[in-house]
């Protein structure tokens, strides 16, 4: 079986559109850091599993970026537990929240410029999602609201490009492995 | 009622979440694998449904994707090779009041499991199987399966095997199953639901996800962009036959749900005990 087509989730409908109030912004917003946080801490005991201790590490911090933005959503808004998840969900553009890595991207020999790569797209999603919240809220608050998140994420954007400008590029043969998982010829 | 019995019920009543349903194994699968994702697939079904972990069984064969047992709080059984649907059936028949959910992986379920899959659909117990399709044997380094495209060239299958792919939606239609889904494991929430789906679906119900393998197959990566909802969800099955002998392999959703009586053991009182049968052999 060969994919062929690329429609994907990406024709679902926009969650952007229907978000009202100041409280269900953050709520979607908290929803957005805290799967992040979750995905990236996964990602850290996967990485620790195979002994990149390297990539785990900065796995984990990422993890732990992600929680305090989400912390910072539950006090800015003086809530002191979680926000109730609205019926049937968040409703996503993608398949998953903007800001959570897709668990694929992941390789046993990754280095720290890779994971690095993959923090850098999921905030440029995050940016493009409160961008396109601010095109399409009807609510002027909400629009507000949205637009300093997007800057917000911009910032994220340029300071994960800075990290990445002081992190070792990988050699080419990155990924090749002496000892490979697969029977050898 | 004793104080201990009465926090024993306040507990039992306590909604459970998803993360509830994770056990404190991590899983030891590359990073990467789809199977990942299908863990939490499981746990958000198991959670959505109110489900216990004591009133809840998975039962597995062995591969990648079998190990999933041990990565949820539940009780599991990690069992023989293509064999799982058998030791499910038998436990679902034994005790009717357990949710019994059965994970497998193509090579599994498709390959040595194969003659029980076909069975199992026809003979349709109340149980749901969960089959994470990664056209190719990975636990054993990369061999083709059943759903392996024949021109699929590797070490391990020079030039491609050649053979015709397995189609495994419509053989569990062809042979009675009551529910039949296809999802992807990029889409944990929407897995999620399917066997949510799946498990309040009487009857034998057939869920197969997409899960790539990135150590043999890293192309399959490219699925995400492939997936797509499927047009159909009907109760004809002829329908539903047509659409997935056509399609590429990538429309996900419920694609067929039909109304057969599951297959429940007899408990009629008056059947003969084993002493009675043994006495019609008595020569
Ligand atoms: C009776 C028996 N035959 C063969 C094997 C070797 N074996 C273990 S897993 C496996 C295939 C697993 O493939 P699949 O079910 O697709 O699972 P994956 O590892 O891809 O998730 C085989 C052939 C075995 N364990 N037992
Ligand atoms: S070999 Fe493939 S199926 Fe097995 S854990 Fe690795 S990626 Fe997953």
């Amino acid at each position: 079986m060969k994919a062929k087509k690329a429609t994907a989730a990406s024709a679902r409908k926009s969650a952007a559109a229907g978000i009202a109030s100041i409280e269900e912004l953050m709520a979607y917003a908290y929803a957005l850091e805290l799967e992040a946080a979750e995905r990236y801490a996964e990602f850290a005991d996967a990485m620790e599993l195979h002994n990149n201790r390297e990539v785990s590490g900065l796995f984990r911090k990422l993890a732990r970026i992600e929680q305090r933005h989400a912390e910072q959503v539950l006090d800015e808004m003086g809530w002191t537990s979680p926000p109730e998840t609205p019926h049937g969900g968040y409703k996503w553009e993608g398949f998953e929240a903007p800001e959570t890595g897709d668990v694929t991207e992941l390789h046993y020999l990754m280095q720290p410029y890779h994971a690095l790569q993959i923090a850098l797209h999921n905030e440029k999603r995050a940016h493009v999602f409160y961008g396109n919240l601010v095109k399409q809220a009807s609510n002027a608050k909400v629009r507000k609201a949205a637009m300093e998140m997007e800057q917000e994420e911009a910032e994220h954007v340029r300071l994960i490009e800075e990290w990445i400008k002081r992190t070792p590029k990988p050699d080419a043969d990155w990924s090749i492995d002496p000892d490979p998982p697969a029977l050898a010829d | 009622m004793t104080a201990a019995t009465t926090s024993a019920t306040a507990r039992a009543t306590i909604p459970l979440t998803a993360a509830d349903f994770k056990s404190d194994y991590k899983p030891i699968w590359c990073p990467g694998c789809g199977d990942f994702s299908v863990v939490s697939s499981f746990t958000r079904a198991f959670a959505s449904l109110g489900l216990r972990p004591e009133n809840t069984a998975v039962i597995s064969g062995i591969g990648c994707s079998s190990r999933i047992p041990a990565y949820l709080t539940s009780y599991g059984f990690h069992g023989v090779h293509g064999r799982s649907l058998a030791a499910a059936a038998g436990l679902k028949l034994a005790r009717p009041d357990l949710t019994v959910v059965v994970a497998s992986g193509d090579g599994d379920g498709y390959s040595i499991g194969g003659n029980h899959f076909m069975h199992a659909c026809r003979r349709n117990v109340d149980m749901t199987y969960v089959v994470m399709d990664n056209h190719v044997y990975g636990m054993t380094k990369g061999q083709p399966s059943p759903t392996t495209e024949p021109d699929w060239d590797s070490k391990l299958s020079p030039g491609g095997t050649g053979l015709r792919t397995f189609h495994p939606l419509v053989i569990a239609l062809a042979a009675g199953a009551n529910f039949v889904a296809r999802g992807f494991s990029g889409d944990p929430k929407g897995t999620g639901e399917l066997i949510a789906e799946a498990i309040k679906t009487p009857g034998f119900s057939f869920v197969e996800i997409l899960s790539p393998c990135v150590t043999f197959r890293p192309e399959q990566r490219e699925w995400r962009k492939a997936v797509r909802e499927a047009p159909i969800n009907t109760d004809d099955p002829a329908r539903a036959a047509r659409l997935i002998m056509t399609d590429d392999g990538f429309n996900i959703g419920i694609l067929y749900r039909g109304h057969r009586e599951p297959y429940y053991r007899k408990t009629d009182k008056a059947a003969k005990q084993p002493a009675d049968l043994e006495k019609g052999f008595a020569i």
